[in-house]
């Protein structure tokens, strides 16, 4: 069961009608003048709109042109501050349903951390270092780390994983989180943020408006929007001196409508939807994000730190081959195995039987058993009895105990191949059918499928995998060419994690890594994108920038990809910008000069109607193609993992070209459009 | 390396004709008899340390047209040689420098490709004259010879245009603003995108750095990075330092000009009326700016405000761009180079040489085209209409 919120549709009235309420609200010059390409199209929209007024109550002016120029140059502004408002909305949605479970709470505040007098307190109302009694059935007010009990806890709220964990006072499992609801047993929390900065409070933040900051990247685009936006304020109004020496008047609602078109209103106007979206993509990977910064860091993440266990292995070791001894067929062995394991509900046992029955393809005897001997620390062996077979399997030394074989007394065939087992990192496990020594079934920790193909994707993406292991070195090495990681690090401490990462960053690389315990919070704190497990301790969740609610450490790869995804949509979106005017121009200019210079009507490729319709026309495309793109800004550019030559060969085609041709197009479309309705 | 280069070409341009003295003139008596006093001088060393040093400056007034200074098509073809030599090397010195040599080809091969591209324009509109005096009853295929000397033809006029604008020289061997329209445009155009196509010597690479910064930070963001150029992020700093730069241009070029083309006083300087007044003030400015030199002859520049102004434009046009240029190099040279990876934007491939190609066109073609089209396009447009001015 899960109660993560679905990626909500494009099209939803709960979403756009607030959406544009706000973009009328985000009109407010004070709040614009954060967005220069926006700002500079609502003064000129402004004044714009004064000219109509004068073009209204004095003869001579054209009122109908000017109304309309002014009229879409309010679109441009509205689409652009909608298209923001349209992000917030789905971001602050995905928020909400978090939120929601936190709210109207109440916590039970002690008297004294020793006691268990409480008080009744608003959860809104509790400080840091608060001590608060939370029992079976009530939700827990606030983050915070278990100082006294044990008790399970169902966090399906926060990570949609319907079951319930424990968590209890010391160790790596003490932190909870607002919001989550104690099961069973009472537990004491220690308050460690303080209502208003919990991990959701900070993401909503993120989302809303209010603390957004502009990430360094979203920075400097902003001022390359703004070089260009003055760089065409220059020729915009330089061209009214120009034209002066030809004897042309250019008004002022035309130039206008030539510096709109010109300025990258487009990227301009989409660009913090997009950072916007990119974050909201992150929550619904259950991740949170404490800065947006974070989330740009990772597409420029050039190594990934991952732990073995969990990751990359399945962390239990599981049997993937049969050996048998000379004299004993392959088949024999498995199904001496298989009958040994039958009632082995180990995971061991059972991954031996999985294996029997699957790879070797034996049936299941259906037989009884006689009598089924389980595995005890001092035995170190466990089997059946069946048929009159007595079928052991265990570590090699009892194995052979049983059997009543000495050391010397073992072929060599058997002695090599569990030699071989340990030298390449796995665990042998004899098989002897009473005094009869079978053969060794090979336990090992087995690679999760499809990880190898990601660790090779993520190669073509430029970024290099390293794991993180506390096995010893042949053991690790084993395991690291198996699944294909680029570098290894075996018996790994804390330290040795913190100095590899600081080495690393010292020649320019970006680390992200993944932990979950206290131990791993120096690491995460140094590393540039650090992702915390939400079933970590507090003090890993502090130090990280990110955390993910579903703990689930491969989730590393999709962050990274999140991170490529939302730096590509910028990029791509400024490059289509940019590419757009072009067709601009040539419906502008020739539109400006043809009355003066009929020869230049040579420049009117599009063959546009009327002057005027061309310079209304691409006004129109100008506004409409940013609520055209807002679909692609919210959903991001498709990311693949292709490399970054064929990346930018296919995007420069897209978007580049398509930027160039796409325009000439829709200007001609809307010119045919706006001329046989005679707007103007 | 200039001064031993300097004197090897002098030599050889004395081999090809040109005068190498101290005498100042010498006296010849004419097939009519009348006394003709010429001009003279040390003529190779000059015409050679001009053209290796990027000056343009000639020794005659009429520059390399001067049959003194360019007797032969191939002492063209060696001023050419000399002017693109020790520029181009600098571009491959670069990628030397940066540890990356591909990186000056890519320069290289973008370089050669504007050049090509405005041989190319400048010769077709050339040879193709002017279809006013094929009504007139001129032979077309003569094609437009106005302002160019019979030894060189169109071709060696375009590829001397085209070099000399290219790169900040300024010498010519024709005159420009006897072009037609189009052919006019093109060095004109090739002066506003700054002369990076190679840059001269001293300065001039800086600007094709600034242009590969700028398309690095857009395109690269496309490959799901942030901008790397040469291993060093482009961030926010040299963002506005390049952009600082890059508004330097315009500012001084469309500006100038701008106010020119309403003062009457300043109007008043012009030799042509119509779009070619235009042209002649926008090339002014434009050539002041980038420190060219050569022009469109017919603006009578010696007046206090063209001076003024035009020396303004000179001055803005090297260091108010010279200065956030080095601003951007500090701030490059103290980061820490990032290892290039497969996922690092490629910036030595045919590809990023065509994204650069494109930038610059699409960024330069964008602050100018309005601009442009007033002055020289208009000029085209006109003449295949039948109308001069």
């Amino acid at each position: 069961m899960s109660t993560k919120p679905l990626a909500p549709r494009l099209i939803d009235p709960t979403i756009l009608l607030p959406a544009t309420k706000a973009a009328f609200v985000k009109l407010d010059p004070r709040q614009l003048v954060r967005n220069p390409v926006i700002f500079v199209t609502e003064v000129v929209a402004a004044m714009v709109t004064l000219f109509f007024v004068r073009d209204l109550v004095s003869a001579g002016g054209s009122p109908l042109f000017s109304g309309q120029i002014a009229a879409w140059l309010w679109f441009t502004v509205l689409f652009a501050t909608f298209a923001e408002a349209v992000a917030e909305g789905r971001g602050k949605a995905q928020a909400d349903f978090l939120r929601r479970t936190k709210s109207e709470l109440t916590a039970h505040r002690l008297l004294s951390p020793e006691g268990r007098e409480t008080k009744e307190i608003a959860a809104s109302m509790l400080k840091v270092g608060d001590v608060v009694l939370v029992e079976a059935g009530e939700l827990i007010p606030g983050d915070g780390e278990v100082v006294e009990g044990v008790a399970s806890v169902n966090e399906s709220a926060i990570t949609g994983e319907s079951a319930p964990v424990i968590r209890e006072a010391g160790g790596d499992r003490s932190a909870v989180t607002g919001g989550t609801q104690v099961l069973s047993d009472w537990i004491k929390v220690r308050i460690t943020t303080a209502p208003g900065s919990t991990f959701v409070d900070r993401m909503i933040a993120l989302i809303e408006g209010a603390q957004r900051q502009k990430t360094p990247n979203e920075i400097a685009l902003s001022i390359l929007l703004s070089g260009l936006t003055l760089i065409f304020l220059i020729a915009v109004v330089t061209l009214w001196g120009l034209a002066g020496y030809s004897a042309t008047v250019l008004s002022v609602t035309v130039l206008a409508a030539l510096l709109v078109t010109l300025i990258p209103t487009t990227i301009g106007g989409l660009l913090s939807a997009i950072g916007i979206a990119g974050m909201d993509r992150l929550v619904r990977f259950n991740v949170i994000a404490t800065s947006g910064r974070a989330v740009e860091a990772a597409g420029d993440v050039d190594t990934l730190l991952l732990d073995k266990t969990g990751t990359i292995t399945f962390g239990n070791r599981m049997a993937s081959d049969f050996l048998p001894v000379p004299g004993v067929t392959e088949t024999e062995l498995a199904d001496a195995a298989l009958l040994a394991s039958l009632a082995d509900e180990t995971p061991e046992g059972r991954s031996i039987v999985a294996l029997a029955t699957g790879e070797f393809g034996r049936p299941v005897p259906a037989a009884q058993m006689d009598a089924v001997v389980p595995f005890a620390a001092e035995t170190r062996l466990s089997g059946v009895d069946h048929a009159g077979r007595r079928l052991r399997k265990g570590a090699v030394d009892a194995v052979l105990k049983f059997a009543g074989l000495s050391d010397d007394k073992v072929v060599a065939e058997f002695r090599q191949a569990v030699d071989r087992i340990a030298r390449t990192g796995g665990t042998p496990l004899a098989v002897a059918d009473g005094p009869r020594l079978l053969g060794v079934i090979h336990l090992k920790d087995i690679v999760k499928p499809g990880i190898k193909e990601r660790f090779a994707a993520l190669r073509s993406m430029g970024i290099r995998t390293v794991m993180v292991t506390g096995d010893n070195p042949i053991t690790a090495a084993a395991i690291a060419s198996e699944a294909g990681v680029d570098d290894f690090l075996a018996e790994a401490t804390p330290e040795d994690k913190l100095a590899y990462i600081r080495k690393e960053q010292a020649g320019g690389r970006l680390i992200a890594m993944c932990g979950d315990g206290t131990n791993d919070a120096p690491a995460l704190a140094q590393a540039d994108v650090g992702v915390a497990m939400q079933t970590g301790t507090q003090a890993a969740r502090e130090a990280a920038n990110m955390v993910d609610l579903d703990s689930s450490p491969t989730k590393l790869i999709e962050i990274v990809e999140i991170g490529k995804q939302l730096l590509m949509t910028r990029g791509s979106l400024t490059t289509f910008s940019i590419a757009n005017d072009v067709a601009k121009y040539f419906a502008i200019i020739p539109a400006l000069f043809v009355a003066t210079y009929p020869a230049l009507g040579a420049l009117n490729v599009m063959g546009l109607a009327s002057p005027q319709s061309a310079i209304l026309s691409a006004v129109i495309f100008n506004a409409l193609i940013i609520v055209a793109l807002i679909p692609l800004a919210l959903k991001g550019v498709t990311y693949r993992p292709v490399g970054a030559a064929a990346l930018l060969r296919r995007n420069l085609l897209v978007y580049g070209l398509g930027g160039l041709v796409l325009p000439f197009l829709g200007i001609k479309l809307i010119d045919v459009i706006v001329s046989t309705l005679v707007l103007v | 390396m200039l001064l031993p280069v300097a004197a090897l070409v002098a030599i050889i341009f004395v081999a090809m004709g040109l005068p190498q003295t101290f005498n100042a003139s010498v006296e010849a008596t004419t097939l009519e008899g009348a006394k003709q006093t010429i001009a003279l001088g040390p003529v190779a060393s000059q015409e050679a340390i001009k053209q290796l040093g990027t000056n343009g400056g000639g020794f005659f007034n009429t520059n390399a047209a001067h049959p003194f200074e360019n007797p032969t098509a191939l002492s063209n073809y060696l001023n050419i040689f000399a002017m693109l030599s020790l520029s181009t090397a600098l571009l491959y010195t670069f990628g030397q420098l940066v540890g990356n040599r591909r990186q000056g080809w890519a320069f290289i091969a973008v370089t050669f490709a504007f050049l090509i591209m405005g041989v190319g324009v400048v010769y077709w509109a050339e040879a193709a004259g002017n279809p006013i005096l094929t009504a007139l009853g001129l032979d077309p295929a003569l094609g437009n010879m106005e302002g160019k000397e019979v030894r060189f033809g169109q071709a060696m006029t375009a590829l001397y245009a085209v070099v000399t604008t290219g790169l900040s020289d300024g010498g010519v061997n024709g005159m420009h603003g006897s072009f037609t329209g189009l052919g006019g445009l093109v060095p004109m155009f090739l002066i506003q995108l700054g002369e990076v196509l190679p840059g001269g010597v001293g300065s001039g690479l800086y600007g094709m750095v600034v242009f590969a910064v700028l398309a690095v930070f857009v395109a690269g963001l496309m490959v799901g990075r942030t901008p790397e150029l040469l291993g060093k992020k482009i961030e926010s700093r040299e963002m506005k330092y390049a952009m600082f730069a890059v508004l330097v241009l315009p500012a001084a070029i469309l500006g100038f000009t701008a106010v020119s083309a309403v003062l009457p006083s300043a109007v008043a300087s012009v030799g042509t009326p119509g779009p070619h007044g235009l042209s002649e003030i926008l090339y002014a400015f434009t050539s002041a700016a980038g420190n060219n030199g050569s022009a469109f002859g017919g603006l009578t520049g010696n007046t206090p405000w063209y001076n003024t102004t035009l020396g303004v434009a000179m001055l803005l046009g090297r260091f108010a761009y010279a200065v956030p240029v080095l601003a951007i190099a500090g701030s490059i040279a103290a980061k820490t180079r990032v290892p290039a990876s497969k996922g690092t934007f490629p910036t030595d491939t045919p590809l990023f040489v065509g994204l650069l190609i494109g930038i610059i066109l699409i960024l330069g073609g964008l602050q100018f085209f309005p601009a442009l089209a007033l002055g020289p396009i208009i000029e085209h447009f006109a003449m295949l209409s039948g109308q001069t001015f």
